[in-house]
């Protein structure tokens, strides 16, 4: 993939001026200081559209709890699944979310492994985006139970036989992981939150950032720590997210359902997952972009690089999809020839199409062609991909289920309000969440920031003493490998 | 396990209460278990039961029975010459009060390759390799040591990844407040005769095991009126229809008896003999078979029907 060798278009940070790279150097110190005060700019932010957005958020997520208390009081009979297609819309938001939860760690701990810089920016939100879809996803699969109350059973009698166990235990391991990989690298922003805001933001909020910034001072020591810390951290959650959804494919791929049994599950699953989380990723950093003004430091390089991963996906996705058809389609099977026929041309034939050419080959292009290269054209990408993974993921359990196992009508499945109000809950839950992450936490990794600038100035200062009018000079920090 | 699982056939109790060996002589005990298993012939079984009180000499080791079936599709019309819905099903309804629209034992109407439709009754196949019991995260749907896969309701957590799992479609959910009769809310819970629908859980066939201990057959198999189905015990090698004893493995055999979807590697416990309803003078081209119905959906208040 092109990124990582790829001459940047524009300079990652402000033009560097020709001066000499200095301790008190000025122009340093202001750009520190407008990086320090954009980050904070959030945690002050109380405006109109603010309060509406979080109003309207908690509407859907208290309407999502009438709709939830309606269910507990009379069982999933308020929903339209019934025992030929038992599973449905909240299956489909829990694979969904635990999808979107790739984008963080993932995403973030490859570009970490690999060592490119470039992501430093990016990497914040992500790991955010992580764990709040994690906690979505759990929330999704508990009211999908017929009994949440019983909950507790799975730690009295757990059988270790069961793709639900495997799950739980990815998923509680992944949760885990993820909120320690977004909690450590954020120390130093956390301290620097306590020191700055102190005195500014109600009692409470700076006991939590003294709290979580676990007496970070900044010096030596605690430096080599958390840079041991986070390369460990980075390399164990790629293993762990990768399970993740792969254990997540196997709660179908272990059924004998002629859809769902299949060995690219769980290749597929992941692929899926990185793919809407990309996606994801790109959606929410334009909104915070433009929301807190954050264009001098999230730049167009960055949604034209996690673009040419969405792309780079879109196409393993395809390539992922023709396998699976055209293996199973080529000696097709009289149940195969159910699924394949509900999937291309009758029931699931809309939904079908809109993920293929809407969600995968409309994506390619719009990111392919230069014309359209642009950050609306990516979050177009981006929305467009999420409601196709959204889709697939609906009728891979739908369509999957449907196909019958013995001689009857084919069922029906139309999700009813109560299955929709949920879903709505968990995607406000979800928005709800992360507008809470970007008002009270720090959403760049301003240390980081920091110090690439830091040692940025230090390189671009020899060379610019040699070659005057560098303006144009490729930025250190964008070549492969970094520091 | 519970303590009806102690409760091992092949003894029976005395009039102590205590539970004696019964099962030396092969003779003998066949017989004691056809007794057993509620050959009410009492010019067989009556005599019999004298002799096996007397025979205790053998080390007492307690026989696991392995219940079976065998459905012999050449006797089943689908009820079509009693004008009736299929009556092994309308008997187990009755007689696990399973709440509509519940068919533990279900007659689907299958087409067959040279045109023309068989019914085939479909209890649960009691798989001796279950997907259901492997997926069950709480282990609330298990094999049962007599190869009966029960369902424990009281731990059931409502996930439905065995209905996901079962080949068969034979695992049925209580998506609300099941439409049970008022006598349900009386009987005791016991994973061997689920009565009394728990809302958020799953239920299915019992194989009636309960009755088979109490010496009696199988609802649907007392309830069928041509005798298609034979009930019986792969260790003892028996079974009956309540009209016959056969052999398990040879009358199985002998009349190419198969499995429904042998190739899911499955192994179930139920066995089929091809055919149509031949026997009982069923044309194949006469289709369709009356629907089951539930017969206390009135008289139960405040609860809720589905479909399937």
């Amino acid at each position: 993939m092109g990124p990582m060798n790829e001459h940047p278009a524009e300079p990652l940070t402000v033009t560097a001026s020709a001066v000499v790279a200095d301790e008190h150097d000025p122009d340093q110190d202001e750009w520190v200081e407008r990086l320090e005060q954009r980050v904070f700019a959030p945690t002050r932010a109380r405006g109109l559209a603010y309060q509406l957005w979080l109003f309207g958020l908690v509407a859907i997520m208290a309407f999502g709890g009438i709709a939830l208390v309606l269910q507990l009081r009379d069982g999933l009979y308020v929903t339209a699944m019934r025992d030929r297609i038992s599973w449905g819309l909240y299956i489909t938001a829990f694979v969904f979310f635990i999808g979107i939860s790739h984008a963080g760690t993932l995403i973030s701990a490859i570009l970490r492994v690999s060592n490119a810089t470039w992501r430093t920016p990016v990497t914040r939100i992500a790991e955010a985006i992580t764990v709040v879809a994690l906690v979505c996803g759990g929330f999704m699969v508990i009211v999908d139970m017929g009994r949440p109350f019983n909950l507790y059973q799975l730690w009295l009698h757990g059988n270790w036989q069961s793709p639900i166990m495997w799950d739980m235990m990815a998923i509680t391991i992944y949760l885990t992981g993820s909120v320690t990989y977004l909690l450590v690298p954020m120390v130093p922003d956390l301290a620097l939150f306590r020191d700055r805001l102190r005195g500014r933001v109600p009692r409470i909020q700076s006991w939590v950032y003294d709290v979580f910034s676990f007496g970070w001072t900044g010096n030596a020591e605690q430096k080599r720590s958390l840079l041991k810390a986070i390369s460990v951290l980075a390399v164990l959650i790629i293993p762990i997210a990768v399970s993740v959804h792969t254990v997540v494919s196997w709660i179908f791929a272990m059924t004998v359902r002629v859809s769902w049994n299949s060995t690219i599950f769980g290749f597929f699953f992941v692929a899926g997952a990185i793919f809407s989380g990309i996606a994801a990723l790109i959606l929410v950093l334009a909104t915070v972009r433009k929301i807190y003004d954050l264009d001098e430091y999230v730049t167009y390089i960055h949604f034209k690089y996690l673009a040419y991963m969405l792309l780079t996906t879109a196409m393993v996705m395809i390539y992922a999809n023709a396998s699976e058809f055209i293996t199973k389609g080529y000696h097709a099977e009289e149940e195969d020839l159910f699924a394949f026929r509900e999937l291309f041309v009758t029931d699931f034939a809309p939904f079908f199409w809109f993920y293929f050419f809407g969600g995968l080959v409309a994506p390619i292009l719009i990111i392919a062609y230069p014309r359209t290269r642009t950050i609306s054209g990516f979050v177009v990408s981006s929305v467009l991909v999420l409601a196709a993974m959204f889709v697939e993921r609906y009728f891979i359990v739908v369509a999957g289920m449907r196909v019958p196992l013995m001689p009857y009508e084919p069922a029906h499945y139309t999700p009813t309000w109560n299955e929709w109000a949920m879903v709505a809950a968990g995607v406000a839950t979800f928005l709800f969440l992360l507008t809470l992450f970007v008002r009270f936490l720090p959403i760049l990794a301003v240390w980081e920031m920091k110090e690439e600038y830091e040692e940025q100035q230090m390189a671009a200062s020899p060379e610019q003493a040699m070659v005057s009018n560098s303006a144009t000079a490729p930025q250190p920090s964008m070549s492969v490998g970094g520091p | 396990m519970t303590e009806e699982d102690q409760d091992l056939p092949g003894s029976t109790p005395d009039s102590g209460g205590r539970r004696r060996d019964t099962g030396v002589p092969v003779r003998l005990t066949r017989r004691s278990i056809l007794k057993g298993i509620g050959i009410s012939g009492a010019a067989i079984t009556i005599p019999l039961a004298g002799v096996s009180m007397a025979s205790t000499a053998e080390v007492p080791k307690p026989r696991v029975r392995q219940w079976a079936m065998i459905i012999d599709l050449r006797h089943c019309d689908g009820c079509q010459s009693q004008g009736t819905p299929p009556r092994c099903t309308t008997a187990c309804i009755e007689g696990h009060l399973a709440p509509q629209p519940m068919e533990w034992i279900e007659v689907y109407e299958g087409e067959m390759a040279g045109g023309g439709t068989q019914f085939i009754p479909t209890p649960c196949q009691q798989c001796e390799n279950p997907p259901c019991v492997n997926v069950c995260p709480v282990a609330a749907t298990y094999s049962a040591p007599d190869g009966v896969v029960q369902i424990d309701q009281e731990r059931c957590i409502g996930c439905r990844m065995c209905m996901a799992a079962c080949p068969y479609d034979r695992r049925f959910f209580n998506w609300g407040d099941a439409p049970v009769p008022p006598e349900a809310v009386l009987a005791d819970y016991s994973s061997r005769h689920q009565i009394g629908a728990k809302t958020g859980t799953v239920m299915k066939c019992d194989f009636c095991t309960d009755l088979a201990r109490a010496g009696s057959l199988p609802q649907c198999v007392q309830a069928c009126p041509n005798a298609a189905i034979y009930y019986g015990d792969l260790e003892e090698d028996v079974a009956t229809n309540g009209r016959e004893i056969v052999s398990f493995r040879q009358y199985a055999s002998e009349n190419n008896a198969y499995r429904l979807k042998e190739d899911v590697g499955t192994q179930p416990r139920v066995q089929y003999i091809p055919g149509h309803g031949e026997l009982v003078g069923r044309d194949p081209h006469d289709e369709g078979r009356l629907p089951t119905v539930w017969p206390w959906v009135e008289r139960a208040e405040g609860s809720v029907t589905w479909g399937r």
